[in-house]
Formats: C-alpha cells, structure tokens, sequence
C-alpha cells in the first residue's frame, strides 16, 4: 500500500520544525517513529499534505533523573526505555509497558513521545502515564509549558498539544520510597492492541497502608482512562484482598469499553476489573508490600 | 510533490538515488536498488517479512519512508553472504529445515542475525522472544529457533 502523496521535511532544529509546523498548519503531521502514523497513511485512513520528521533533530532521546523527575526525551524509542537498566531497576511499571507495545521490531523505532501524542486510547503508555501522575512538556514557538497527563488526552486521537507544538519531554516525579507499580496487558498475540490493560502504582506509608494509588487503564473508553474513584477508596487503606477486589470493581465501572473482535463490552469491562486487581497484588508486591 | 535525494548505503555500497516523499523503504530496496530478497508480506506492519537492519536494527521496511533512511545504514539479506560463504545463520535455516515456503525467512534471518549480534548465546525464551515480530505460518516456529541456535553455535 502506498500513502497519498506528501511532502518530507527533516528539520535539524526545533525552530526549524516550528516553523514548518506554522507554514503548513493543518496541512502538517510531525512524524517521529511513524509505527502508527505511516501505518495510517498507507491505509489512507488518514491524510497529511506535509510530514515534519523530528528524527534528525538531536537532543530528544534520553532517560534521566534530575530534579526529583524521571525525563524521557519525547523520541526515546520504545527499545531504549525497555532496555534502560535505569528503568527496569526503579520504574518496572515502565519496563512492563514497553515491553508490551507492538513487537520488538515496531519498538526499534517507535517512541515514547509518539504512543502519548497519537492520542489513541488502544496505546498502552497513556495508562501507565496516568498512574505515575506524569506530565508532558509541550514545546512551540513561544517556549515550552508542561501539560498533567490527566489533561492532555481531550478525546479519541486528540489531545491538549497546539498545532505547531511538539511533545519534548515526559517527567515522572520521582517515586517515594516503598512505592511499586506494574502494567498488565491481555493482548490476543503479540503485536496487537490491549483487549484490556491496568496499569497501577501505589506507594505504601510505614504503616503499610496505601498511600497513594494510581490506576490507568487501556482501550477502556474514548480516551485513556483514570480510575479516580479506586484510587481515592484505595487512599489510607491497608492492601488487602477485600480492597483490591473493591478498587477493582470501582475501576471496571468507570470504563466504557466498545465492542469489537477483541470482546464484547461486558469481558472486557470484566477482563479491566481482572487486570486492576493484578496489577494492585503486583504493585503492591514491588512496594514491598507483601 | 518535491522529490528528495538520498544517500543510503546498503549493504556496505553507498547509493544515490531521486525519490518521491511517500515511497516506502522496502519499495526503494527492491524497485529502485533491485534487491528483492526483502518480501512484502502484509504490508501493514505486522508479519516482519519486510525486515531490514537500520543501523544494525531490525525494523520493518513497510513502515519506514526511504527518505527517513538518508545517510543511514541499511543491510538487507542479500548483506549476509560473503565471499560465496553463506552466513551461519543462513546456514543454520538449511540445516535445521528452518523453512517451508521461505516467504517469512529473509525477515527471519535478519532478525536473528541481529540477536546474534546483541546476545552471543540467547535462550530458546529469548529467541521467541526477538523473533515475537516475525510470523511465520508453515514451521509452528520450532525449526527456526533451531537455525538460530545452529548459528549462535557456530558464531561463538
């Protein structure tokens, strides 16, 4: 299959990129791993008169703490973050999430920046990204503003980013000690899209109680999904089944999943309560919890 | 729509070529440098037919443009052979009958070879593992982990 036709463009600054992104306007798509933008292309589901490749801008790939945040350039590739000793040792929920996206192949190019900005509520960063209450940095002409990942996706395939500005960075505060989190996905083989996913983090207090709890959840509705109500009953409790299977049920009500050929509505409002109490035992379990 | 000059080097020969924007990099391998080795099978990032190291990367050439590979490295399966010397991983895929119809093997081999190249002695987990991208529908893959782990033998 072969996309209509554009034009490319590879900026070597950001500047440059802006001010494509200005000149073309609507006209315009940044392209950075292009594993679903050029896939959308060449199914001619989508259309972009120009395409403003970032991939040779330097300086957007990275993994690092600083200032009580974890930074991930927006072009990290899927590959980097999975392979990051950083993050397999101290971020796992995010060693599982990479782990999990497309295939290893798909993961050589993909990238981080590029699975958040698509907007696709399928993609499995959005979930992981709600738990760990990140934020995005939004860079465009005038400069860059940070954006909490609970207000960038505004609905299917859309989210908070302007016209002519580009996902630069995701920052992850810095998890207290006794925190864990854990991403689990039912995919139908490898390379698909979530039938259902959770993503959890919590952190546990001295006393073992929970903290804080954060719940995302994957193809569960129109956009990402966070489960507030769940991690708001999680909050101050100790966690323990009847808990979990609570925060569960709380977290499966507040999906609404569409039926397709992954599942009806109800399995997988079903396989999202399943998934929410799994991914809890298994945060909890690398907070050191139990 | 402009055309773009590219320099890509494929298999350690550089070459110059006039492309469109849109034309994909598989495309370019085997209509414009007429290296057809590489297969198109699903055509939509799926089956891993069509893969192709990029900078020593296994990446599926379906869902590259050929202009995002300018001043980039490519090695295609035509890249394994040298000196009349089958590779040990094209070797290991006849030995260990890691094929059926070989529609699926040239993106096979590619990605093993880049296993190889990463991970000396990986295990039978781990091969499944690099190979999850790659799909196959005559061997129930059982032969093909064979062939890697003829060729790991054979490199270390």
């Amino acid at each position: 299959m072969i996309p209509a036709a554009f034009d490319y463009h590879s900026p070597k600054t950001l500047s440059e990129a802006f001010a494509l992104l200005e000149r073309y306007g609507e006209e315009a798509k940044v392209l950075s791993g292009g594993q679903s933008l050029l896939p959308l292309l060449k199914l001619r589901l989508g259309a972009a008169g120009h395409l403003v490749d970032i991939g040779r801008i330097p300086g957007l790939e990275y993994i690092r703490e600083e200032d009580g945040h974890l930074k991930i350039g927006g072009r990290t590739r899927e590959a980097a973050l999975e392979h990051s000793d950083l993050i397999r040792s101290r971020y796992p929920i995010l060693a599982d999430t990479a782990a999990v996206i497309a295939d290893p192949l798909v993961r050589n190019l993909a990238t981080v920046g590029g699975n958040l900005a698509h907007g696709d509520p399928a993609n499995d960063h959005p979930a992981t990204m709600l738990a760990l209450q990140a934020q995005v940095v939004a860079t465009g002409p005038k400069g860059e503003r940070t954006i909490a990942i609970d207000k960038f996706f505004t609905g299917l395939f859309s989210t908070a980013l302007a016209g002519d500005e580009i996902l630069t960075e995701i920052r992850i505060p810095v998890p207290p000690p006794r925190s864990g989190g854990a991403y689990i996905k039912l995919e139908r083989k490898v390379g698909d899209f979530a039938t259902a996913a959770a993503a959890a983090q919590v952190t546990l207090g001295a006393d073992g109680t929970i903290q804080r709890a954060g719940i995302g959840l994957t193809a569960a509705g129109p956009t990402p999904i966070e489960a507030g109500e769940a991690e708001r009953f999680l909050a101050g409790k100790k966690p323990d089944d009847a808990a979990i299977k609570e925060a569960a049920r709380l977290s499966a009500a507040a999906t609404s999943p569409t039926a397709d050929r992954r599942g009806s509505v109800e399995y997988k409002r079903e396989m999202a309560r399943v998934l929410t109490a799994r991914a809890l035992r298994r945060a909890v379990e690398r907070a050191g919890g139990k | 729509m402009a055309k773009h000059t590219v320099h890509v080097t494929v298999n350690g020969s550089p070459h110059e070529a006039e492309v469109e924007s849109r034309l994909l990099l598989v495309h370019f391998l085997r209509d414009v440098l007429r290296l057809t080795g590489t297969h198109i099978g699903c055509d939509t990032t799926h089956c891993g037919a069509c893969t192709v190291l990029l900078d020593g990367a296994p990446v599926k050439s379906c869902t590259v443009l050929a202009v995002q590979a300018d001043g980039r490295e490519v090695m295609t399966v035509e890249g394994l052979e040298k000196d009349g010397q089958l590779h040990p991983i094209q070797d290991g895929f006849m030995q260990e009958h890691g094929l059926q119809c070989g529609y699926c093997t040239p993106g096979m081999m590619m990605t093993g070879y880049a296993l190889l190249k990463s991970n000396s002695n990986p295990s039978e987990g781990e091969i499944r593992q690099a190979i999850s991208g790659n799909l196959c529908r005559c061997t129930g893959y059982v032969n093909i982990v064979k062939s890697v782990q003829y060729a790991a033998e054979k490199l270390r």
